[in-house]
């Protein structure tokens, strides 16, 4: 007190300090904030970027272009007789009618060249469209029908696409007349693409759906919801509660830990030796995919019940203890209620990893060419990922847009599942 | 102030206590008990009767194992893999770490209150209900609806929730909760009931509450009860055991304990020189 102004000078000062270390303090703390908002940035645009190109180059897979023709089943003309005779069925030129209607409108196109390139405005499987046609109505033999066909590929991308340099027009000068002829008159339309969702895959882009592998997709998951969650569950509960902790837990431990870092396709060959080779299990069915993708899941469904089992507060497990419930009561009726909603995080990540898994099922031969849609857990059947694999490896055109339509509805399947998920964890929060 | 008298000064000769530590009548009856953490000792030779109905407080500084001491005798610390508990510990004549003695019995018969509250996440209704029905007590649900009651009129906490048994637990006041805790342990009635710390989370009303609260609950059942409150032991309790570094050093009738203590470390404990 003898000297004030020193003192207040060196408070002065010492404030100045502070001040100044202030300063920089909260310098620092924007930077980081600045790092922070553009990570995030850079993150929302690149998914904002990922989803416009799916969605502008997917959203013509949703749409088919048909042709809409008024066909003649004039029996002499497909060389058959009695449209309920198999034999005839067999040997009949259905392709006949559908160039003839076609002839109606340009009567000048006659020669055999004109002809082949008329029959390649509709889909290749037009002719058999018109064949199943009669098999179902024998009676239509001979009269005139308004029937809708699927337009040949390349019409479909010259309809959809002339002009985009992304794509290449396979149809001769002719044909894009004709092409922009029929669309003229209304016989060549576009609609939403009902086919993409009732059909199974197929050679032709224009017969081609998701369907099938929807269906296989939901078969698989099945299987592995029902094989990987409760073995999770119930592995991690005696890891975490009952197991003693000595040597053998902990080799079992780490070696959950490493699964859970095993490429997948290690998954896809287990199968193949253990299920189909060992087991003699048919190849490409959802019960063996579903199998293998469950043993891929299980690592991260333990250990995310473990993280949740560990997580519930020893004062409830001490409660419960002490009033004299049981080790398989107190984990019954408290640990397992109070961990379920961590559990089911863990296992939505895991069987949203699973959903979009392609490799290990590359090898258990879910990557053949499936046609019908599979109608139970033994059916042949592929899975949307590997479905926009091999689409996305085809040749034709119209695979393209439907690979990215194929992505599309995996997106939706996703966020339904995880929606789904999300709902029944809210749903058990508020039940305890 | 200096502290004159610091514990490592004062010298304690294992096993012994001064005052009366042991009873006609015992329901705990507990000889040479010694209890490891692994290889460091937590109790270190420790006998002690415990009466039947009396409420006996356990006392003393942080770390003195009186909440070790106090968990031995419902078997809480067996979750606890490198605890080792020696020596011989009796309730009412048979042993409680028996092997073959079902640990399920025996909370059953000594219930416990423990330091944070910590109600299930449930309804009222259903924290008390819970023990009756794991134990099977009750079977119609009116019988059911007996025990809760007579439970929580116990607790002194019925005329506060009867409106509300099927609100959540966790939403209560935490003189409450604790309350509830204590209707809890009291619905499977059992003839112990071990409290550690059940005030040391409380406000000084609440703790009044609870406090009368042990008084009652003294008529029925046995009570042991560790707090780092005196003023609490001395309002609360028949006898008190002052333990200091897992020693046993006296223990007396209350107010024996707190007028005239007979060992220098009760002394200085209680005239606040340390603790």
């Amino acid at each position: 007190m003898t000297k004030p102004g020193s003192h207040a000078e060196r408070e002065g000062s010492q404030a100045e300090l502070i001040r100044r270390s202030l300063k920089r303090r909260y310098r620092k703390e924007r930077r980081f904030r600045l790092y922070g908002i553009t990570a995030i940035s850079i993150a929302l645009f690149s998914l904002v970027i990922l989803f416009t190109d799916i969605i502008s180059k997917g959203y013509t897979g949703f749409i088919k272009t048909t042709v809409t023709l008024e066909v003649n089943l004039d029996g002499e003309l497909m060389y058959l007789n009695d449209a309920a005779d198999p034999e005839q069925i067999a040997m009949a030129d259905f392709q006949a009618p559908i160039i003839k209607a076609m002839q109606e409108y340009f009567p000048e196109a006659t020669s055999r060249a004109d002809m082949r390139e008329l029959s390649r405005m509709t889909g290749s499987y037009a002719s058999n469209q018109v064949r199943d046609l009669l098999k179902e109505n024998p009676d239509w033999l001979g009269t005139t029908r308004t029937i809708e066909f699927p337009a040949h590929d390349t019409v479909s991308v010259y309809v959809k696409h002339a002009g985009d340099a992304g794509y290449s027009i396979r149809l001769s000068e002719q044909q894009q007349r004709w092409t922009d002829e029929l669309l003229r008159k209304g016989v060549i339309d576009t609609g939403f693409n009902d086919v993409f969702f009732t059909n199974g895959d197929s050679r032709e882009p224009s017969n081609a759906g998701i369907l099938g592998a929807l269906i296989g997709s939901l078969l698989t998951m099945g299987i592995t919801l029902v094989i990987a969650f409760p073995v999770g569950v119930a592995a991690a509960i005696y890891l975490e509660e009952f197991a003693p902790s000595n040597r053998l837990t902990d080799f079992i431990e780490v070696n959950i830990n490493n699964l859970a870092a095993v490429p997948s396709i290690i998954f896809g060959l287990l199968g193949l030796a253990v299920f189909i080779g060992l087991f003699g299990m048919p190849r490409s069915v959802p019960v063996v995919g579903g199998l293998v993708l469950a043993l891929m899941t299980l690592p991260t469904i333990i250990i995310s019940s473990r993280a949740a089992i560990k997580s519930v507060p020893p004062s409830i497990r001490e409660a419960a203890e002490g009033i004299g419930a049981s080790k398989m009561q107190v984990v019954l009726h408290h640990v397992l209620p109070l961990a379920m909603p961590g559990m089911l995080t863990g296992s939505i990540i895991g069987m949203a990893q699973a959903l979009g898994e392609t490799a290990p099922l590359l090898l258990i031969g879910m990557v053949a060419f499936i046609v019908e849609i599979p109608d139970g857990f033994f059916s042949s059947a592929t899975v949307l990922p590997v479905q926009i694999f091999i689409w996305a490896g085809s040749a034709e055109q119209g695979f393209v847009e439907l690979a990215s339509a194929g992505i599309m509805v995996l997106l939706a399947f996703l966020i339904t599942m995880n929606a789904f998920a999300i709902w029944l964890r809210k749903r058990l929060e508020r039940r305890w | 102030m200096s502290i004159s008298m610091s514990p490592a000064e004062t010298t304690i000769e294992e096993g012994k206590t001064v005052g009366i530590p042991f009873s006609d009548d015992p329901k705990f009856h507990l000889r040479n008990v010694e209890v490891f953490y692994g290889e460091s000792p937590a109790i270190k030779n420790i006998s002690l009767d415990i009466a039947r109905n009396e409420v006996i407080a356990f006392i003393g500084p942080s770390g003195c194992g009186k909440s070790t001491f106090l968990r031995c005798l419902n078997r809480m610390n067996d979750s606890i893999e490198s605890c080792q508990i020696k020596g011989s510990l009796l309730l009412d004549g048979q042993d409680i770490y028996d092997p073959k003695r079902d640990v399920v019995e025996l909370r059953a018969r000594v219930g416990m209150v423990f330091q944070k509250p910590n109600p299930f996440p449930k309804s009222i209704y259903d924290n008390v209900a819970y023990g009756p029905r794991i134990h099977g007590l009750a079977n119609r649900k009116s019988d059911l609806d007996d025990v809760v009651e007579n439970s929580l009129r116990k607790a002194g906490l019925w005329n506060e929730v009867k409106d509300r048994l099927d609100a959540m637990a966790t939403g209560m006041s935490g003189g409450q909760q604790q309350r509830l805790c204590i209707a809890r342990a009291i619905a499977v009635s059992p003839e112990v009931v071990l409290m550690d710390e059940p005030c040391s989370a409380l406000d000084p009303i609440a703790t009044a509450r609870i406090e009368e609260l042990i008084a009652e609950l003294s008529e029925s059942y046995t009570i042991v009860i560790v707090t780092h409150s005196m003023q609490q032991a001395a309002r609360v309790s028949n006898r008190t055991a002052y333990f200091h570094l897992g020693h046993l050093v006296e223990v007396n009738d209350t107010s024996k304990v707190f007028t005239m203590p007979e060992h220098e470390l009760t002394e200085s404990y209680i005239t606040g020189r340390f603790g």
